[in-house]
């Protein structure tokens, strides 16, 4: 591991302010992916702006019946609040189908949506990355690409992102708040929150260099059957092959939204009006732009076969 | 300045003692306990949160030491193994694996002893997990709950039906 500065910030401006102040410098929650990174060097920070001290610990309604969820929310707690569980119980079992118990009492809620791919060249700094060192050419193109996205893909990156928590919060239609350095606060939808790997897959969202994340809200729940069914190979403990997340009401209608297929959770509008007439319709949609690999097109079949499973387990 | 190893002051209570350290900034919680404090009864398996080897119970919640910084637990409680505890007064779950042959090699033992009994107190909690069929009841103690609740944990010996055994008898006499 690289050597870099340590400091705790004691206020969202000061950790602002010193994330502008030092290049090169990140914040650090939960650590369970940034130390990962940290040990293999290939994230090599030269200031870690510590921010576990910073109030964004709370769970709190919003004025308009939806939930204010503080970035430093630990995964643990966000799926076990009661409201969650309620109210949005697909993000309680998207949380749940992610990592171990004691990783998600340390991963937190910005850290999760910032964590980064778990593609194997990406990981092996023996092997050229675009991601990783841009410009260095991408191994996955040619190589084993199992695990690789098959939609929003570029020729300059396939990987996928590996967050189990983004599905759901693509599914409910999070909004990413955030503080930047000159003290202004924005709102990203999640929709539109994660750039397109184009030719820059190492820039993979909106956020601006220091700019930090403050909580990420909810709308007013939406009700319906809320379920999150993950393919993996082992039962426990592993990313997922593909997931789907599905919200589907009492008249058929509803939303889907795909994980581990795109450097984003996977939504399409013409897939949620599709959803009346069935998983394949649906997925039909879902899946209309996909470019897999000889490696990866078992996932359009599994995204077919599992949707449909949701869709049984919703009506049933 | 980067290859200069920044030093930092940490005291945290270990084992119900307050232990003051000067570290290099890199230092693990785990390399902590380990090489500085000399508490080498939580074990580095792969030092990248895979294993669950590592496994310590901090402010009463369990998290793999490996993957945070010990920088980072300025004035935390931190249990071990160690604090658990002794061969002359075992903890409940230290006497259940010995009882039950929780184990072959024992090097992921500490490790699956710490988690589950952090793990039984998530249960009492109230917290869901995976395998849970409704979310707003009181979790069961089932094996199927007991297996899920510990897959952060790997035994390379697959003791893994004699460990559940052992945490189902602790969990038996608590609730
Ligand atoms: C063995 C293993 C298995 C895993 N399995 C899964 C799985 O199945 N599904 C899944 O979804 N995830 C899985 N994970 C990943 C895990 O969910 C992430 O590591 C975790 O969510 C990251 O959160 P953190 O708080 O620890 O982030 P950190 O490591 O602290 O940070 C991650 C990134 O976010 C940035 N950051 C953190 N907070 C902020 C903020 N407030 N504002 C701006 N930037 C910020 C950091 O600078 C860093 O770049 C697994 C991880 C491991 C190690
Ligand atoms: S797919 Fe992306 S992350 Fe993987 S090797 Fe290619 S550029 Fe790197
Ligand atoms: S050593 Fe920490 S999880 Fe393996
Ligand atoms: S007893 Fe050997 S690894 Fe578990």
């Amino acid at each position: 591991m690289k050597s870099f500065a340590y400091e705790r910030a004691a206020s969202p401006a000061e950790a602002v302010a010193a994330a502008t102040r030092a290049e090169g410098a990140k914040f650090i929650a939960g650590g369970t992916n940034l130390l990962d990174l940290m040990k293999l060097e290939i994230e090599a920070p030269t200031h870690l702006i510590d921010v576990n001290g910073l109030a964004f610990d709370k769970i709190e309604a919003t004025p308009d019946g939806g939930l204010r969820i503080g970035a430093l929310v630990r995964n643990t707690d966000l799926a076990a609040d009661e409201r969650v569980r309620r109210d949005y119980p697909l993000l309680s079992r998207a949380l749940l189908a992610g990592a171990s118990g004691q990783l998600r009492n340390k991963a937190t809620t910005a850290g999760n949506l910032l964590q980064r791919t778990r593609c194997p060249y990406f990981y092996d700094t023996n092997q050229p990355c675009n991601k990783r060192q841009p410009g260095s050419g991408c191994s996955a193109i040619g190589g084993f690409t199992r695990n690789h996205a098959i939609l929003g893909t570029s020729d300059a990156c396939i990987a996928t992102h590996p967050s189990d928590m983004a599905v759901a919060m693509r599914a409910l239609d999070a909004t990413v708040e955030t503080l930047r350095a000159d003290g202004g606060t924005r709102s990203i939808p999640i929709a539109e929150f994660y750039r397109p790997p184009g030719d820059t897959p190492q820039i993979e969202t909106m956020l601006m260099p220091g700019e930090l994340i403050t909580a990420v809200t909810l709308p007013e729940p939406v009700g319906g059957r809320q379920i999150y069914r993950k393919v993996r190979d082992r039962a426990s403990y592993a990313f997922a092959l593909v997931s789907v997340g599905a919200i589907v009401q009492s008249d058929g209608s509803g939303r889907v939204a795909l994980g581990g297929v795109a450097h984003k959770p996977w939504r399409v509008e013409a897939a949620d009006t599709a959803l009346l007439r069935g998983a394949k319709a649906a997925a039909a949609q879902l899946l209309a732009s996909a470019t897999p690999t000889h490696q990866n097109a078992f996932k359009l079949p599994l995204i077919e076969r599992t949707l449909s499973a949701v869709l049984s387990e919703a009506r049933g | 300045m980067p290859d200069q190893p920044t030093m930092s002051d940490v005291s945290m209570l270990v084992n119900g003692e307050t232990r003051k350290l000067r570290l290099d900034v890199r230092t693990t919680l785990l390399d902590a306990l380990r090489e500085h404090l000399h508490l080498t009864g939580t074990k580095k398996g792969c030092d990248h949160g895979q294993c669950g080897a590592c496994t310590v119970i901090v402010a009463g919640r369990r998290i793999n030491s490996c993957l945070t910084l010990a920088v980072m637990h300025e004035g935390d409680s931190v249990t071990t193994i160690e604090g658990l505890g002794t061969p002359e007064n075992l903890h409940p779950m230290q006497a259940a694996f010995v009882k039950h042959d929780g184990y072959q090699c024992g090097y992921c033992t500490p490790g699956q002893i710490c988690s589950a009994v952090a793990m039984l107190d998530e249960i009492k909690a109230g917290t869901p997990s995976h395998v849970s069929a409704d979310l707003m009841a009181q979790p069961q103690l089932t094996a199927m709950e007991l297996r899920e609740r510990m897959s952060g944990n790997i035994c390379r010996c697959a003791a893994y039906p004699n460990i559940i055994d052992a945490i189902s008898e602790v969990a038996g006499r608590k609730t």
